[in-house]
């Protein structure tokens, strides 16, 4: 994906909504008295008590865009961060797309920072020129002798609060090339005393999540769906929860997909979707096990790989003098975000329709719900909520629990707005899970142990392919989601062959935090570890000797040799082994040595990860530090113990009892070291995630076993 | 069936079956949405309350069984000292992500720093293991922890 970062696609975007808004002026023209607030451009808000409000295209699910974005328009504009609130823009895919993305909107990739940059200090030095300028005029003074800072345009000898000045630079036609401060002039970027804007909020309740939306007269309803994927309703008796207080009624929705159960409170609805009894067709139903999906795809690594990725010959085994091979497999997981999908739908007294949901790609549900309800774009409301965790969940390609929603609230009679709740239970068992993936690698060595031959087989299920996304991702029929940091590796490594195999559909799969690099790190990471110690050479030495001039080889050195350092690798404290891993991803390079005590056998504990990470531009160190922390985690904790499993189709897990999450003694300290950087920003939600697993597998494996069938508990690991 | 509750030190008249889950009770009828939904099985802890001071899954905790109990939710743990100096240190330190298990952390941590206002780390792993963050915020957990009993000392 490539980042359009030119100014034009912005200031086309100001226009269109500068025609939109006047300040002073109600909807209906005439002048408001006070408290009006003036739209400066898509990205800025500014009342005339002075408030700065950053219009925020990205949802926020913990990973920091409210605080970033926001961050960028203070600084330009010139104001502390406590003079600056955020509020989420509405659904507009063509003002507020993602520049990544297209002219969609949305949130993924690791890239709401790298996509936005250059946009939101563009609209916030566009509102600074127009202030200024108004400034100058009541002045009469030149507006090169103004500056604003905390909020107070200051010059000549005169001072004032911006806010004076707003109705006025609504007036005011925005420069076209707004001048950016230069990175010396910057306060808050790169400022690690920066403090997160919805930290108070998340502390005392007063966060609202979309779980909390509560519409007068709203009905909740939960869905009864197949056990297996695939199946259909074939009928249904509710006979039994017509004994449920608040139970109102239960139909199928119109595409046979499940059972909606409407009721006047959440209690109402869970109890009397138990009460249901539902009789399910079945006969186009998903009836594989787990293990016959796992023994497809290790098959699928041997013999002709189906696509040859690099278009090359095969990898040189002949010269090796010795040989390393591994088969690892990545089983399906869950994204399990701590707040259940769900999402409100309400008609409204235009005749459209409107969304409250922590909407991760609102442009999805939006046409979704535009095409259900025969509506016309413009009628299609989305408000985004702040969302619970997503890890990617949130953003199906189907728009699924939407269109759930949707199809609940279609076959009412519209009067009263319907809040669709899952249950934990109904998440962990609901499919667009992390696909299965299997890989077999063969490295081959010179006598000196030089890498001379590198055969990566990889098999799984495609995520992207027969997604609206396809045409972006999938190129030769090569899905790049399944072979990112395989097939486009910084390392520089001699007779590299890659084959990749597509298996069939088991369920529904979706990108999972980091995507292909979920596995592709590890399987990376672990072979470099294997080569390394097949060679007799110290793991990072044998890195750095694959990693030569390139500047994407020279950024990922850099984190390999600063995480050692911090680390200090190879004298770790007496009863304790490391592992280290490094990969590139989402633009990002990060590298971690985790650090161990205890035994395969009698238990491992994880003491200490010490994380280097170079993402360009850090504009919020401590929340860069954040997302590196929780990607640590959420990578470990999954590789430790999580699995989605099949029986006869049907999802053995159920809720955290038995899709346990990490917990709070499972991992010790995480300490980050940012490598300075004026780079562009890069990803950063993401990238902590893929080293974590295969550092950890190479400090189990420096005296214990080569751990390579996940999750580790399956292949001989206890945790203490 | 109409029952009395008393909840952040006001007395509220509920219409609730027994066998209703306190979580359900706060959220849809007295509208307190700080108390989170998370999996209703007693295994995140973002239902968590204090029911006569001590945190309680509310999930699993029903409505006939606090009858004459006095229940504080996040909304006004900050009247405590131990919640003012939590939220304080939440603050400081930015432990919060989603947030979506924060409410449950803090009532958590307040449960614990009431009873040990000095805890090990050891003691905060032990109290805390019911508490999943899947965002894994549990480093500066810990921290707000330590930094909280700091506060408290004065
Ligand atoms: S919702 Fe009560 S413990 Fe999870
Ligand atoms: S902050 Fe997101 S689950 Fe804890």
């Amino acid at each position: 994906m490539t980042v359009n970062t030119s100014r034009r696609g912005f200031l086309k975007g100001a226009t269109a909504a500068g025609a939109v808004l006047v300040v002073g002026l109600r909807p209906d023209g005439a002048l408001a008295a006070g408290n009006t607030q003036a739209q400066i451009n898509p990205f800025v808000k500014i009342g005339a008590d002075g408030r700065v409000i950053a219009i925020v295209k990205h949802f926020e699910k913990g990973q920091g865009p409210t605080t970033g974005l926001s961050t960028l328009i203070a600084e330009e504009i010139g104001l502390r961060m406590d003079q600056i609130d955020y509020e989420f823009a509405p659904s507009n895919p063509e003002l507020y797309a993602n520049l990544a993305f297209g002219p969609f909107q949305g949130t993924g990739g690791s890239t709401a920072m790298a996509n936005s940059f250059q946009q939101y200090r563009t609209a916030g030095a566009a509102a600074r020129a127009v202030l200024i300028e108004a400034a100058a005029n009541a002045w009469g003074v030149d507006a090169a002798t103004l500056d604003i800072a905390d909020g107070m345009v200051t010059g000549g000898g005169q001072s004032a609060p911006l806010g004076d000045f707003v109705e006025a630079a609504t007036a005011l036609e925005a420069p076209s090339e707004p001048v950016l401060k230069a990175p010396d002039q910057w306060r808050l970027i790169g400022n690690a005393d920066v403090r997160r804007l919805d930290s108070a909020i998340k502390g005392d309740g007063r966060a609202m999540f979309a779980m909390d939306v509560h519409l007068p007269n709203q009905m909740v309803v939960m869905l009864a769906r197949p056990p297996q994927t695939g199946g259909l309703v074939a009928g249904f008796d509710d006979s039994d929860a017509h004994h449920i207080k608040g139970f109102i009624r239960a139909a199928t929705l119109p595409n046979n997909a499940a059972v909606a159960v409407y009721a006047e409170d959440t209690w109402a609805a869970i109890q009397a979707r138990d009460a249901l009894s539902v009789e399910w067709d079945l006969s186009n139903a998903e009836t594989r096990d787990s293990s016959q999906i796992k023994a497809e795809i290790l098959a699928a690594l041997e013999g002709d790989a189906e696509y040859n990725v690099l278009k090359n010959d095969p990898a040189p085994m002949d010269a090796a003098a010795t040989t390393v091979e591994q088969t690892f497999y990545f089983p399906l997981l869950a994204h399990a975000p701590m707040e259940p999908l769900n999402c409100t739908i309400e008609a409204n007294d235009d005749g459209g329709i409107t969304l409250h949901d922590g909407a991760q790609m609102p442009t999805g549900p939006h046409m979704a719900l535009a095409q259900i309800f025969e509506l016309p774009m413009e009628k299609i409301r989305i408000n985004t909520m702040l969302a619970g965790g997503s890890f990617g969940r949130r953003a199906t390609p189907t728009a699924d629990y939407q269109v759930e929603a949707a199809l609940a609230f279609m076959i009412t009679d519209r009067t009263r707005p319907v809040k669709l709740v899952w249950s934990r239970e109904d998440d962990v068992r609901g499919g667009y899970y992390r696909p299965a993936f299997g890989h077999k690698v063969k490295v081959g060595l010179s006598e000196e142990g030089e890498i001379v031959a590198w055969d990566h087989r990889i098999a799984g299920q495609s995520i992207f392919k027969g997604t609206a996304f396809e045409a972006m991702i999938v190129h030769d029929g090569v899905d790049h989601a399944s072979v990112e940091g395989v097939a486009d590796t910084p390392y520089n490594i001699p007779g590299m062959h890659v084959g990749l195999t597509d298996t069939k559909k088991a369920t529904s799969t979706l990108w999972w935090r980091s995507v292909g690099h979920t596995h592709t790190a590890y399987a990376m990471e672990v072979m470099m570890d294997m080569a390394a110690r097949a060679a007799g050479r110290d793991p990072v030495e044998f890195r750095l000797a694959y990693l030569g001039d390139s500047t994407d080889a020279k950024r990922k050195a850099a984190v390999l040799k600063l995480a050692a350092e911090k680390a200090s690798w190879g004298a770790a404290p007496a009863g304790r082994r490391q592992g280290i891993a490094v990969h590139k991803s989402f633009g990002s390079y990060v590298a971690e040595v985790v650090e161990i005590s205890g035994s395969a056998e009698d238990g491992v504990q994880i003491e200490k990860i010490t994380c280097a990470v170079d993402c360009g531009i850090a504009v919020n160190p401590d929340v860069i530090k954040a997302q590196i922390e929780g990607g640590v985690g959420y990578g470990l904790g999954h590789a430790m113990r999580d699995e989605i499993t099949l029986t006869g189709g049907v999802v053995d897990q159920s809720n955290f009892p038995d899709y346990e999450p990490l917990r709070i003694g499972d991992i010790g300290a995480i300490e980050t070291h940012i490598v300075p950087s004026a780079e562009p920003p890069t990803g950063i939600g993401e990238p902590g995630t893929p080293p974590s697993a295969p550092a950890l597998a190479n400090a189990i494996a420096s005296t214990g076993p080569r751990v390579a069938l996940l999750p580790m508990v399956n292949d001989g690991v206890s945790f203490a | 069936m109409s029952q009395r509750l008393k909840l952040n030190g006001v007395e509220h008249e509920v219409d609730a079956e027994p066998g209703t889950p306190l979580l359900w009770v706060i959220r849809d009828e007295l509208k307190l949405t700080g108390t989170k939904f998370g999996c209703g099985v007693a295994s995140c802890g973002a239902c968590t309350v204090h029911v006569d001071g001590e945190p309680m899954r509310s999930c699993q905790t029903y409505i006939e069984d606090v009858d004459g109990a006095e229940i504080t939710t996040i909304e006004a743990i900050g009247n405590t000292a131990a919640g003012a100096a939590v939220q304080q240190a939440w603050q400081e330190l930015d432990v919060v992500q989603c947030g979506y298990c924060q409410s449950g952390q803090i009532m958590s941590a307040v449960g614990l720093l009431t009873e040990n206002p000095k805890p090990s780390v050891e003691e905060i792993h032990d109290y805390m293991h019911g508490n999943a963050c899947r965002c894994a915020t549990y480093q500066r957990i810990r921290a707000g922890i330590q930094r909280a009993s700091e506060i408290m000392e004065g």
